[in-house]
């Protein structure tokens, strides 16, 4: 989303941010409820599933989570330093991250130089040796989870070359016709993918591969690092969108030095007092309202679960935000009492030692990032420290 | 959502501001090939041009002096309220939308990346807009209750043969509940 709708939203009088607070650390959820009306959690998903195969904690192997935090510059991850040594990277999952991944280890260097991906991570693709990138899914090509948008950015790479099995896309064109819009148009792509492949002379390529599921990581003769990944074969049973993938017994191990897990994030509980289903990893709730308790609420990613692009998720956020209108408007949040607010809270912070952001701090930091940007020709270099970050933010 | 959407559309999204910043596409000039690349001091060697140029530098709400530069265009809202407003030649559909405070959600302000200024073309007026570009077509994918007439109001671009255009609001924004509860009309 763009800065700008942000910080209209951040400037008007009836709201305030507070940076530097670690919820359910810092201040717990029952504080904040007693210093507030209504408290809504919209803090998404940092965790990622993980796959639960042997060799998953090996040197090589990745969460797409920690990659993609690695080339954006979070700071918790700018230590990442994966080996691009490899020629060949096998990425898990067929989302849009899964897309996202393969494109920025193939994008050529003079694209990603304008964008603001971080410098550290700049000079290691600059000197990757990767070449050939699979994105590998457990079901069939019309399961596939990605987007169009994503899909014919790699398709439009430039100095990168598609690689498919032909035989992985029997019968699609027979059903093409049937298919609703979105679906149709994301197949029809694939298809020419397939057909045309793009530039023979390229280096670089890259290739979706379906009706594979990892089973094993598997070492090299001294069992350091990841030389490889044993894939099982799949077959589909049923269609469409809840076609399920069930085992053959057979396997294939596919040679690659780079692993990246890509097959979904997770939200984390923020505080024992809030209800969690660990199943679905989600706060249990009705239409926003978080279950056995009143004046909370959650949106987004927390809300529903991790999937769903920014339009999606924007429309879940106006509707918490209705439905919060009307309970209020209900009686269902007792209004008659007062409530202290921020300076409460503030003071609790401070008698903790913990000091907080104001919307005009941070501001401070975006305006040092745009900055040092500048004069690299990039929208902004990312700040890496939090402990910089916070001297800025404070100066 | 820090590892999640917002972390993950950065370098895509970033990358497309920078290569439309000045967003070029909407300028009538760059439209009609007659750009000369300048973002200031403009001297257009047609002096019609020049002056809808005027609407790319200031975002002045004063009406147009000459008849043929106002495109009247309707925006029927989710209740079926007429709103008639005056357009400018060269400006886009979202643009005209929120200069007159119609409820047209332009979530990622005109830069192909999301649906939420989907809107539905009197049919007359939808034969006389160019093709969508593959990025449009992509986007409207995204789009609940998409019909034959749907296009993305910032793609839209107001020239005069689209006057007496009338633009409908879905009644649908992408809604969904777990539990498949409908919402209520608001």
């Amino acid at each position: 989303m763009s800065l700008t709708v942000f910080t209209q939203t951040a400037q008007h009088e009836r709201f305030s941010f507070h940076g530097n607070v670690n919820v359910g650390k810092d201040v717990t959820i029952d504080e904040l409820r007693q210093a507030y009306h209504a408290v809504v959690l919209s803090y998404g998903a940092e965790g990622n599933r993980s796959m639960g195969i042997p060799g998953e904690d090996l040197p090589g192997v990745f969460s797409a989570k920690d990659f993609v935090g690695w080339y954006n510059g979070l700071p918790c991850n700018k230590e990442l330093h994966p080996d691009l040594s490899c020629e060949t990277a096998v990425i898990l999952g067929q989302g849009n991250v899964a897309l996202d991944v393969a494109r920025i280890l193939l994008a050529p260097v003079e694209m990603l130089k304008e964008t603001d991906i971080t410098q550290n991570s700049l000079e290691a693709l600059a000197n990757s040796k990767v070449r050939r990138v699979l994105i590998v899914g457990r079901r069939g090509p019309l399961q596939i989870a990605c987007t169009i948008k994503e899909l014919r950015e790699m398709v439009n790479l430039p100095k990168v070359r598609a690689d498919m099995l032909p035989a992985d896309f029997k019968g699609i064109a027979e059903v093409l016709k049937d298919l609703p819009r979105p679906r149709k148009r994301l197949t029809e792509l694939m298809m020419k993918a397939v057909k045309e492949g793009g530039d023979d002379k390229a280096e670089k390529c890259w290739g979706l591969r379906f009706f594979r599921s990892p089973v094993e990581v598997l070492a090299g003769a001294d069992g350091k690092r990841a030389t490889g990944i044993r894939l099982a074969l799949n077959k589909l049973e049923g269609s469409g969108e809840s076609a399920r993938a069930e085992v053959t017994g057979q396997t294939e191990d596919v040679d690659c030095g780079l692993i990246i897990s890509s097959i979904g994030y997770k939200s984390i509980p923020i505080d024992p007092a809030v209800p969690f289903d660990p199943r679905r990893a989600i706060v249990p709730n009705e239409m926003g309202r978080v279950q056995d308790t009143a004046g909370l609420y959650c949106s987004g990613w927390v809300k529903r679960g991790p999937t769903g692009v920014i339009a999606t998720t924007m429309n879940d956020s106006f509707d918490t935000a209705r439905v919060l209108i009307q309970d209020m408007e209900d009686g269902k949040l007792d209004l008659s009492v007062n409530k202290p607010g921020a300076k409460a809270i503030t003071a609790l912070l401070q008698t903790r030692g913990v000091r907080t952001v104001l919307f005009s701090q941070w501001e401070k930091i975006n305006a040092e990032e745009e900055k040092r940007g500048r004069s690299l020709g990039k929208p902004r270099e990312k700040l890496l420290d939090v402990d910089e970050m916070l001297k800025i933010a404070w100066s | 959502m820090a590892a999640s959407a917002a972390v993950r559309s950065a370098v895509g999204l970033t990358q497309r501001f920078v290569r439309v910043s000045p967003d070029c596409s909407i300028c009538p000039l760059y439209r009609l090939n007659a750009c000369t690349g300048a973002t200031d001091g403009f001297t257009a060697p047609n002096r019609r041009l020049r002056t809808s140029i005027g609407v790319c530098q200031t975002e002045d709400s004063s009406s147009p002096e000459e008849h043929e530069r106002v495109v009247n265009v309707v925006f029927i809202d989710r209740s079926g309220q007429r709103t008639r407003v005056q357009a400018r030649v060269g400006e886009n559909a979202l643009q005209l939308a929120h200069r007159h405070g119609v409820d047209l959600e332009g979530a990622c302000e005109a830069s192909l990346a999301c649906s939420t200024c989907h809107v539905y073309v009197s049919s007359e007026h939808y034969e006389k807009l160019p093709e969508p570009e593959e990025r449009e077509d992509d986007m409207l994918d995204m789009a609940p209750m998409l019909q034959e007439n749907s296009r993305l109001g910032c793609q839209i671009i107001l020239t005069p043969e689209l006057d007496g255009m009338e633009l409908t609001l879905p009644k649908v924004t992408r809604n969904f509940y777990v539990d498949g509860h409908v919402p209520k009309p608001h």
